[in-house]
């Protein structure tokens, strides 16, 4: 049996998009009262929740405030529904701890912490269904909640994945593309000044191709942008008229 | 751009698991035809052509596409490549279902959809908005992809229709399937049956040969009896697998009884490796190659592997109890211990068909269509075709597929394919004999040549880079005579300490073989130039094999040099590996570098070079032998050609000079060296070459054969073997030896490459190195290409590139270079064995002296030194009586009435060419000595020797 052909002669990928082509991405901002800020997207049928609190006094141990900048808490969850077999996955398994860390890296380069010294923000992630690029689909999340909640940031963060096969970059992979086994990078961005908030990949790739799956994830990312903008600026449209400016 | 439709797909897998997939459907996905305004320029690549000038069917008048399903385009790929056949619409469904069912038409399939001439265009219907269909409830998967076809069939011809109201442009469905016919007549889609379509085409009759016969399902049990039992479908076969009921393995067919096969069993289980199957029934219909499904039979029917030779003769089907006859006379009596796993095949896994080479023999019956074909290759059983141009097909060599084995058919059915020539012209015989070993031999490609050098060509600024320039040194090249493709050449020069300074100087070819480019894969693909007799198929194009790289005198070459300094005995005091340039002072045969170092008068820089390579060889070799180097001996023949002709016309074994191994031993040396240079760098993706111990079981032949002469052979390690080969001399017969170390050779594993990080056993055992790799050779090994890349990377003269780096792509260069080698080889005896019958049909019949190799149940291999020629001699034959035979297997001998044939043996046979039989003509032996009344043929009668066996076979019609 021929394994699965993940991209065919004519340049379409296992679920008809083209190399370049993002799954199709919904988002929406506010989505809970309580929390400083919320936001929920779907990339594909990649969900996930963010929420964000602050930044408000440092909880716990004082020892732990930074007396020139925020200090920024990312906590990492997947709901036991989010992928096709059922699966208890407790907090502060190794999976999620890195998560939280890559995502507090890469919030911790956008987000202006010095504003707010000795004082603590926290946000909070979680996967309600996993099909492929959740670190991208927790960053886009969370960018968009903590927009919500006002906190100032250097830009938008936008994150996404890309993926080589026969010699050719994919971007936003599915699980389906995750899963065959090829290298997969995560990149996040700053798009405006082109930054590198955060990137990753834990695969071999040789360094002749890395800068076409860098390039395809930055231009990926560009999109990602584009869209989330889209998304802001419609919920302030909306927020504006609600409060009757 | 993107019209998203998400949705749902559920699959079992083990479990229940719910596997969600998204799966977009497109608005941009063009139609393919050129010119199309409604979906303008979304198309790229090959398309189909706006106004088709189709060969005029008189089923279809008008300009159309064609549309095949899937079976059509599984079983008549044949006739879709015609050149005739263009303008065909592949869709995306077809083609992931051909992909799922078989690999190779699915390649041959990119390939025509490739060719730009064809107009093939591949249709992702799957993702157009408007052609997805979605699965029924209660429709199975088979009836939504037929659906599918449909639908995209009909969404063509209305979209075609839009294109321009006067354009008649039709899209014709072709399918073999009845149902799915008549549906698609009902939803008004003009569609044909394969075989209605290409019979209509009446420009080209010759299209009908190649279509394949397919019988339908209806008419296959009704004429004839069932010789076969059902092949159990492939879900029993996985079940019986998994329960250990079943063993899977890769059936051969034996080369030498058509009624007999063994079945390799793949799995890590020592035990019943090999499994045999006797009889027409047990074989049920397995062809070489095939991955079947077998199941043991109990004890008490265990056979042992019958050492009677056997071919298949019969002309019709009703000799099937005569089959049972003969089935009968391989169950002989034998002891116990010689019986071996017997099995039957219960089902076929994965057929591994491939057209054939071989003729048409032709039909007795004068009208007949219906003709048998007989393959080239004995493993493959004959053929039925259907063919209308028998006549002109007879004594040719043809091309046949096979396209299915029906339950109460004693042959399977195929279809014609390509007529290559007349039998027995040499062009034709080369041709075949290169198909039959696939080896790529056509032409180079433009892309391919595209990537050479622009002449006239010279060494540049840049090339220098990293380079040594070595042109002062006086560097030689010694090869055999009439060598155009030099590819190594020596230095040997003292230094002002009293040491010597040893180059090999290899061509440079990984310089002009860029990674990645159309010329580096083709030549990876043909891993290795394959001579010949009269011919040589380059593995690189001839500027570069025989000009830029070659490594000619009195010109400056690229190189990639190996440079030691070793003292006077031959130790290795410093290695250097460097890129260089070279300039070689002359390129010498081994006859003449030879004559050199003899002649005392000669003292020249580069005679004086040679006697030091020369003495240093010696005790290199020396040393070689004592770590416990195998010195072996094969019978190693040269033609000389007719200049014009090119026919052989004398035949010579080779000789072996001392030169000769003083270039083979400081080619081994840098080969060694470059091995642990590279693994040291790349521990886990270097090219290296292994020669694996044989399993003491070999050895029996060789161990039993030097007993029944007294002569005690130990193979406990390589260097008892060489030692004990070394004393295995016997006064009275000097050729023994040579004898001995023949049968030796016949007792090795296979040397192979190998990624050294996807193995642990790097030893190679005839060279009794811990380490091996093949770097000499590069212009007709692309093995050397990889390794010169990977030590140009290692030394900091090149860089590298991805591929070079993954050890999974490495290992499948090494499986492709291990197959091209053994298939090279294959073909270089298969060219030598053609040559030699040519030289024996203008040498008429001789009497030569011989040596028995093997006995066999009821022939004897004899090996006729003078030629080098190894032959059966046959003692039974079809129409005399048989000769009392006693074999036995312990000794080995055969006692024929009352003459007993030892190994060994000296014998006196009578050669000649054998043509009763216009497919395989060979080389005959028959005894002269020692004489059995009734058996040999006296010395002096020669001449009334029934010779044309042609005539033999008439009578045997009229009977």
């Amino acid at each position: 049996m021929a394994g699965l052909e993940l991209l065919s002669d004519q340049g379409y990928r296992v679920d008809g998009r083209r190399a370049g082509e993002l799954r199709k991405i919904q988002a929406r901002m506010g989505v809970f009262a309580q929390a400083d800020g919320s936001a929920y997207i779907e990339q594909g049928n990649t969900k996930a929740l963010a929420v964000v609190y602050g930044p408000h006094e440092i909880r716990g141990s004082r020892a732990r405030a930074l007396p020139d900048r925020a200090l920024v808490n990312c906590q990492y969850s997947s709901a036991t529904f989010s992928t096709g077999e059922r699966k208890r996955r407790p907090h502060g398994d190794r999976k999620s701890c890195e998560m939280g860390l890559q995502l507090r890296q890469t919030f911790e380069a956008a987000i202006l912490t010095q504003l707010h010294p000795r004082s603590q923000i926290d946000i909070y992630v979680q996967v309600l269904q996993a099909d492929g690029g959740t670190y991208a689909a927790c960053v886009n999340a969370a960018t968009l909640a903590v927009l919500d909640a006002g906190i100032p940031m250097r830009d938008f963060v936008c994150a996404c994945s890309a993926g080589f096969v026969d010699g050719t970059a994919l971007a936003d992979l599915s699980h389906v593309e995750e899963a065959a086994g090829g290298p997969q990078l995560a990149l996040a961005l700053l798009p405006a000044s082109g930054q590198i908030a955060l990137l990753e990949m834990d695969a071999r790739l040789h360094e002749d191709h890395l800068e076409r799956v860098l390039e395809a994830a930055a231009q990926a990312a560009r999109d990602v942008h584009t869209l989330l903008d889209l998304v802001v600026r419609q919920h302030v449209r909306e927020a504006s008229i609600l409060l009757g400016d | 751009m993107l019209k998203s439709k998400t949705f749902l797909k559920k699959t079992r897998a083990g479990g229940v698991m719910k596997i969600v997939r998204e799966h977009y459907l497109r608005d941009d996905i063009g139609c393919g035809a050129a010119g199309c305004t409604a979906c303008g320029g979304a198309h790229e690549g090959p398309a189909l052509e706006p106004q088709p000038q189709d060969p005029a069917s008189s089923l279809c008048p008008q300009p159309h596409y064609l549309l095949p399903d899937t079976n059509v385009l599984l079983h008549q790929i044949d006739v879709l490549e015609d050149p005739a056949i263009r303008n065909v619409i592949v869709l995306q469904t077809v083609l992931q279902e051909v992909r799922n069912r078989s690999a190779p038409v699915y390649k041959r399939i990119r390939d025509v959809t490739n060719n730009q001439e064809k107009h093939f265009y591949t249709f992702t219907n799957e993702h157009h908005r408007e052609t997805y269909v979605e699965q029924e409830q209660g429709e199975n998967a088979n009836d939504r992809n037929d659906r599918a076809i449909r639908v995209a069939a009909k969404w063509y011809n209305e979209h075609l229709k839009k294109m321009s109201a006067d354009n008649q442009l039709q899209v014709i469905f072709i399918t073999n399937d009845r149902k799915n016919k008549e549906k698609a007549v009902e939803e008004g889609i003009p569609a044909f049956t394969c075989e209605e379509y290409v019979k209509s085409l009446t420009a080209n009759p010759e299209l009908i040969d190649r279509l394949a016969c397919l019988s339908e399902e209806g008419n296959e049990i009704e004429s004839g009896k069932i010789i076969f039992s059902e092949h159990l479908p492939l879900s029993k076969l996985q079940q019986g697998i998994k329960s250990g009921t079943y063993l899977q393995g890769t059936f051969r067919a034996s080369r030498e009884n058509y009624l007999e096969a063994t079945v390799w069993i793949h799995g890590d289980n020592e035990e019943n490796k090999e499994i045999i199957l006797q009889g027409l029934k047990h074989l049920n219909r397995a062809v070489h190659e095939d991955i079947v499904a077998v199941e043991l039979l109990p004890k008490s029917q265990w056979v042992a592997p019958s050492s009677v030779v056997l071919h298949d003769e019969g002309q019709n089907e009703d000799d099937v109890e005569k089959e049972e006859e003969r089935e009968q006379m391989l169950k002989t009596a034998v002891s116990e211990k010689m019986l071996k796993p017997t099995g039957r095949v219960v089902g076929i896994i994965k057929r591994n068909w491939r057209p054939y080479c071989g003729m048409l023999s032709k039909s007795d019956i004068k009208e007949s269509r219906r003709h048998l074909f007989t393959p080239a290759d004995k493993r493959i059983p004959r053929i039925r075709i259907e063919t209308r141009q028998a006549s002109t097909l007879e004594g040719r060599r043809i091309i046949v597929a096979i396209d299915g084995w029906p339950r109460n058919s004693r042959y399977p059915n195929g279809h014609f394919v390509k007529n290559l020539g007349d039998v027995g012209e040499k062009e034709t015989e080369t041709e075949v004999l290169l198909l039959e070993h696939d080896v790529p031999h056509q032409p180079f490609s433009q892309a391919v040549l595209s990537f050479l050098p622009k002449m006239p060509w010279s060494i540049t600024e840049k090339d220098m880079k990293n380079r040594e320039d070595l042109r002062h040194l006086c560097i030689c090249s010694v090869d055999p005579p009439g060598c155009t493709d030099i590819d190594d050449a020596l230095h040997c020069r003292e230094l002002e300490n009293g040491n010597l300074e040893v180059g090999v100087h290899i061509a440079d070819v990984s310089h002009f073989i860029r990674p990645g480019n159309a010329l580096d894969q083709e030549s990876a693909r043909r891993g290795t130039t394959v001579y010949l007799c009269e011919k040589r198929i380059d593995m690189v194009p001839e500027l570069l094999s025989s000009n830029l790289c070659s490594l000619k005198c009195d010109v400056d070459r690229l190189a990639f040099s190996c440079i030691w300094e070793m003292n006077h005995s031959a130790e290795i005091l410093k290695t250097k590996f460097t890129k260089s340039v070279i300039n070689s002072k002359a390129s010498l045969t081994y006859a003449e570098a030879q004559l050199r170092i003899d002649s005392a008068n000669m003292r020249d820089d580069i005679t004086t070079s040679l006697r030091g390579l020369n003495k240093l060889a010696k005790i290199l070799k020396k040393k070689r032998i004592e770590k416990g180097a195998l010195t072996l001996s094969s019978p190693e023949v040269r033609f000389h050609m007719d200049s014009e002709t090119h026919d052989p016309i004398d035949l010579q074994t080779k000789e072996l000079r001392e030169t000769n191994s003083m270039v083979e031993e400081f080619m081994l040396l840098a080969n060694i060296s470059v091995a642990k240079k590279i693994h040291e760098e790349f521990s886990e993706h270097a090219l290296l070459r292994k020669h694996p111990a044989p399993p003491p079981s070999n050895y029996e032949i060789l161990v039993k054969a030097a007993k029944s002469r007294n002569l005690e052979i130990k193979t406990d390690t390589a260097k008892s073997l060489a030692e004990s080969l070394d004393r295995a001399e016997s006064p009275t017969f000097p050729y023994l030896n040579t004898l001995l170390r023949i049968l030796a050779t016949r007792c090795m594993m296979q040397a192979v490459y190998f990624c050294s990080g996807m193995d642990n056993d790097f030893h190679h055992y005839g060279l009794a190195s811990p380490i091996y790799t093949h770097f000499t050779s590069p212009i007709r090994r692309y093995a050397d290409v990889i390794v010169h890349r990977l030590l140009a990377v290692a030394i900091g003269a090149d860089c590298t590139y991805p591929e070079l780096t993954d050890k999974h792509k490495l290992a499948d260069i090494c499986k492709n270079l291990n197959y091209r080698h053994k298939m090279a080889q294959y073909a270089q005896r298969a060219s030598v064995a053609f040559h030699t019958q040519l030289f024996f049909k203008s040498k008429g019949i001789v009497s030569e002296e011989a040596y028995i190799l093997f006995v066999r149940k009821n022939a004897i291999v004899v090996l006729i030194p003078k030629y080098g020629l190894e032959g059966t001699v046959f003692f039974e034959e079809k129409d005399k009586p048989n000769p009392r035979l006693i074999y036995d297997d312990e000794i080995p001998s055969l006692k024929i009435e009352d003459t007993v044939f030892h190994v060994f043996d000296k014998v006196k046979v009578k050669i000649m060419l054998d043509s009763s039989n216009l497919q395989h003509q060979k080389i005959r032996m028959s005894l002269v000595e020692p004489q059995i009344p009734g058996i040999s043929i006296p010395p002096d009668n020669i001449s009334n020797m029934n010779l044309n066996g042609p005539e033999k076979k008439k009578m045997k019609f009229e009977k």
